[in-house]
């Protein structure tokens, strides 16, 4: 909320939807938001780092509550894991999804901070545009979508051969006959450009809505007693179930991430 | 919904974190786990192990006591056997040393009455004498008449 200018609707939505950004170069490429990018590490470190500091002091014998903590997390991705990746999934995938899902689920939480007090805060330290919720930018989402496609397709050379992916993107899913290698080429292409599309989009979509739902019930709460009643109500109501949005949507994406792997994988 | 450089920076801040998470969370963690699985598979091994051995010993202990059993039996049959024996041995021995020290003491009273008849037969040699001596009133010379009392003595 800069100081001086009135506070419409629009201005406010407006002004909790605005990033800050910095400018590297000429063009509107060369900017980055700061706010993704700072909040995103700091989750990053600070996630990583506490998992890192609890693993290093794991003992095969009898844990304590934090290393248990971490174990159960361990245990239950491992499983998922387990269940659609059929190799040596200690190697890279299962830590994949151990990585992704930590940090997906660390950037959506900050969807609980209330967004008008954390705008209050940010704008003590000096901060007037500020977003608090790394993955209702769609350039993370992006990122983390798109180094996983990245991977996908390195995987799928890496483990077919060039041959044995090109064979799958010209002979499957309807058959080897000439014929029908267009179509199937056509069928793939949509399937590669479909995958990253909706694995970044559904977690954009689902913590961005979640942010704008924030919004416009802080903006009935503006509106009178009975808004504010009302606005706290339901923002409750919308924060509990936004618990169940926060941890389901990291562990969509991290299941989504474990399959795209696991079909590199094995061959169709 | 604008694309910029951000997208960059988030995909080399995921790949950092990738390679952390590979390097150093994962692996330790797995051994940590993998570990205490092998130790609780280990003890429980051991103590289906300790089961078994726990068994054999019931089983042998079983058998050695019938053993030592059946072997009690027999030494009792035997130490039976053996006092019967000496008890009988005993009463043998008890019957033969009976019937020595009755015939020791029938040979010692035998030999009794026979120096009490001696003693008596002198008594009664000298008591004759004395009264002989009374009837003459005088001495019978015991020198002048010893064959005389030689014969007396052998007659009483």
């Amino acid at each position: 909320m800069a100081a001086g200018t009135e506070l419409t609707p629009t201005s406010y939505i407006n002004h909790h939807l605005t990033h800050l950004p910095a400018t590297i170069g000429d063009g509107g490429f060369m900017t980055l938001h700061v706010d993704t990018v700072v909040t995103s590490l700091l989750l990053g470190i600070i996630g990583f780092g506490l998992l890192r500091w609890i693993v290093a002091g794991a003992t095969s014998g009898v844990p304590n509550k934090r290393q248990a903590f971490v174990e159960m997390m361990f245990d239950f991705i491992d499983e998922q894991v387990k269940g659609v990746f059929h190799g040596d999934r200690h190697k890279f995938v299962a830590p994949l999804a151990l990585c992704v899902f930590v940090w997906v689920f660390l950037m959506n939480s900050m969807d609980f901070l209330p967004v008008d007090i954390m705008a209050k805060l940010y704008e003590l330290m000096g901060l007037h545009n500020w977003r608090s919720v790394p993955t209702a930018d769609v350039n993370t989402t992006f990122a983390l979508a798109l180094s996983v496609w990245g991977l996908m397709i390195y995987f799928n050379f890496a483990v077919k051969g060039f041959g044995g992916f090109m064979h799958e993107i010209f002979c499957t899913p309807f058959g080897s006959n000439p014929l029908l290698w267009i179509f199937n080429l056509l069928f793939n292409l949509v399937e590669l450009i479909s995958k990253p599309l909706s694995h970044a989009l559904r977690l954009y979509g689902n913590i961005y809505a979640g942010e704008i739902i924030f919004l416009l019930l802080g903006m009935w709460a503006a509106t009178g007693l009975a808004g504010t009643v009302f606005g706290a109500i339901l923002g409750a109501g919308w924060a509990i179930f936004h618990i169940l949005i926060v941890a389901l949507q990291a562990f969509i994406f991290m299941m989504l991430t474990a399959v795209y792997m696991a079909m590199a994988h094995e061959g169709h | 919904m604008n694309i910029n450089l951000t997208l960059l920076s988030q995909a080399v801040a995921f790949g950092i974190f990738i390679w952390f998470t590979k390097a150093f969370v994962w692996p330790p963690l797995l051994k940590a786990i993998e570990d205490r699985q092998k130790t609780i598979a280990d003890g429980l091994a051991a103590a289906e192990k300790g089961k078994a051995a726990e068994a054999d010993a019931k089983q042998r202990i079983e058998a050695e006591l019938a053993a030592s059993r059946t072997q009690n039996q027999g030494r009792l049959a035997d130490a039976e056997k053996q006092a019967h024996a000496l008890i009988e041995q005993a009463k043998k021995d008890a019957e033969t040393e009976k019937a020595r020290i009755v015939a020791q003491a029938r040979a010692e009273a035998a030999q009794e009455v026979q120096r009490a008849k001696e003693q008596l037969r002198n008594a009664v040699a000298d008591l004759a004498v004395k009264g002989a001596e009374q009837i003459l009133k005088r001495e019978v010379n015991a020198g002048a008449h010893a064959d005389l009392l030689t014969q007396l003595k052998a007659q009483l």
